[in-house]
């Protein structure tokens, strides 16, 4: 090897440690960004490597560096507009669009790109197979958590006798592919056939289960981006993507179990759309109605106060309108915190993201383990658009939230629910809280409900 | 089979086994930035677009090219722009 080729190898591999050492320090609050600025900066050192490298082979015509470079400025410009001026809420479509185009290059890469062994054709086939599932997978998912495709379960006709034959024809091509010498049109057969399956795919599942969805796909994007080094045969490549293969992987486990669903559940579909969907809870239970000035003064003389925010505020960006009415009771010498369970919002975690994006105290932040203790203690829970998370229903065997770690909201003296409807959370059942007779419910939705409260705090209190 | 594929497959699997471990006991706070901040390093497929540049002289090949790097780049860019928007929100606890 020559001393070029040594020098840039070795640069590779600091990359691939600052990769490593920036996502273990993402395990951590204190040292995550931090970790994210090692992971960007090895990038940056990847990126500008690889440039030297094109520049000292020489091997690149006009038309193709022209076409490198206008893409590229393009999309950087694409990314980090878009990654600039989201909001907060609508970040988990982000992230899943990022994703998509990640899962898209990658595919690309095996379809641009001459293979030269059996190896590199074997690897190229996996390649764009997982690339352009994930690739269309992804967008369905961002679609979803958008909106802009509903996010109801889509049962599609024949679908699973349509993944079959999709199945059937990429193993088709890549027989033809890799065996028989077939060319491009081999490796466009099975990009399309996967691009399809991975609609099939994301279709059926609930818009509630898009958050461990996306972190599969993620994972697959890493690993199509490591079949693609083998293409290349680009040692950073195969590093960065297997590690984030694995790491997605492990993610997705976590994640799921935070939720308390089985990964094999989640792809299955069926489940749930994570919407508040307008469902009447029937029965013969009846639920206690409070009006808007009532609940501003019963918590203006409340002692301790506990906001518990849920999927409703997050889908209602009701995030400062929590602050400011949690900010308006402080001052009034209220004790007020926010209970916050690990898979409120619309992904785990997100609550965290939104609620300091409102500039939340992060003191008043707590999640399950803090707050649980406390609610025998609490005087009003005010719980904003949160139904599963807080379903005594889970202490008890038998029902489809059993065991789901839940924050004890009915320990409290009193509970405020404010939520559209009684409608079902995703888990499909009754919430026993709402019938429980210290609760009464505000029905409105969680920012106009905010709001009244605070403006009725102002006058009547 | 070459050294060189060894080699990568060598190096494939204790990736992927970096993978597993370096991910350990994560508060589910998180789960969102982390899974983000994987998003972004995935975005290492912008080096691979590079070198396909070297490969390519088609028309075909150019378009391929220009439409890859558009994704490549965005992923990497935007990826690492909105998992630091993310992170600088969690104020550190003082």
């Amino acid at each position: 090897m020559s001393a070029f080729g040594t020098v840039t190898h070795l640069v590779y591999v600091a990359c691939a440690t600052a990769f490593v050492i920036g996502l273990h320090l993402m395990n951590t609050p204190a040292t995550a960004r931090r970790g994210n600025q090692v992971s960007a900066g090895g990038m940056a050192v990847a990126i500008v490597t690889t440039l030297v490298v094109l520049v000292h082979d020489g091997g690149v015509d006009a038309y193709a560096a022209w076409a490198l470079g206008i893409g590229a400025a393009g999309g950087a410009v694409a990314g980090l507009v878009a990654a600039r001026v989201v909001r907060m809420t609508a970040m988990p479509q982000l992230v899943s669009l990022f994703n998509a185009v990640g899962g898209g290059a990658a595919a690309l890469i095996a379809l641009g790109h001459r293979p030269a062994s059996t190896a590199a054709e074997v690897t190229g086939v996996l390649d764009v197979l997982i690339g352009a599932v994930t690739f269309s997978g992804s967008l369905i998912a961002a679609g979803k958590l958008a909106g802009r495709v509903p996010g109801r379960p889509l049962v599609v006709p024949y679908g699973r006798l349509a993944s079959l034959i999709l199945a059937l024809s990429s193993i088709t091509f890549a027989v033809l592919f890799v065996a028989f010498g077939g060319g491009t049109w081999a490796l466009t057969g099975i990009a399309v056939a996967a691009l399809i399956a991975g609609v099939l795919l994301t279709l059926p599942i609930g818009g509630a289960d898009m958050p461990v969805v996306i972190s599969l796909l993620n994972a697959c994007t890493g690993t199509a981006v490591a079949m693609a080094g083998f293409v290349l045969e680009s040692t950073p490549l195969i590093i960065a993507g297997a590690l984030v293969g694995a790491a997605g992987a492990i993610l997705t486990k976590l994640m799921a179990d935070a939720m308390n669903r089985p990964i094999g559940a989640i792809i299955a579909g069926g489940y749930g759309t994570g919407d508040a969907v307008a469902v009447a809870a029937g029965g013969t239970q009846q639920v206690r109605e409070v009006t808007v000035d009532d609940a501003a003064i019963q918590l203006a003389y409340a002692g301790k106060v506990v906001i518990v925010p849920g999927y409703g505020l997050a889908a209602a960006q009701a995030q400062h309108e929590a602050v400011a009415l949690a900010q308006a009771l402080t001052e009034r010498g209220v004790e007020v915190s926010y209970a916050i369970h690990p898979v409120a919002g619309r992904m785990p975690g997100h609550m965290n993201v939104l609620l300091a994006e409102a500039n939340a105290p992060y003191e008043q932040l707590q999640d399950l383990e803090e707050s649980n203790p406390g609610f025998a203690r609490t005087d009003v829970a005010l719980v904003i658009g949160a139904n599963d998370v807080t379903n005594p229903a889970a202490r008890r065997p038998g029902n489809p939230v059993s065991g789901m770690p839940i924050l004890d909201v009915d320990r409290a003296r009193s509970v405020i629910v404010i939520k559209r409807s009684l409608g079902h959370g995703y888990a499909g059942i009754d919430n026993e809280l709402y019938t429980d007779p210290r609760t009464a419910m505000l029905f409105a939705d969680a920012k106009a409900g905010l709001a009244a409260l605070l403006s009725g705090l102002h006058a009547y209190a | 089979m070459s050294a060189l594929l060894l080699a990568d497959l060598t190096v494939f699997t204790l990736a992927l086994l970096v993978g597993f471990e370096v991910i350990s006991k994560v508060p589910a706070t998180l789960h969102t930035p982390l899974m983000s901040g994987a998003n972004a390093i995935h975005g290492v497929v912008i080096v691979g677009v590079m070198l396909l540049a070297a490969s390519v002289s088609s028309w075909t090949g150019y378009v391929l090219l220009a439409v890859a790097a558009f994704f490549a780049a965005m992923n990497v860019a935007g990826g690492y722009l909105v998992t630091d928007r993310m992170l600088a929100m969690f104020r550190s606890r003082s």
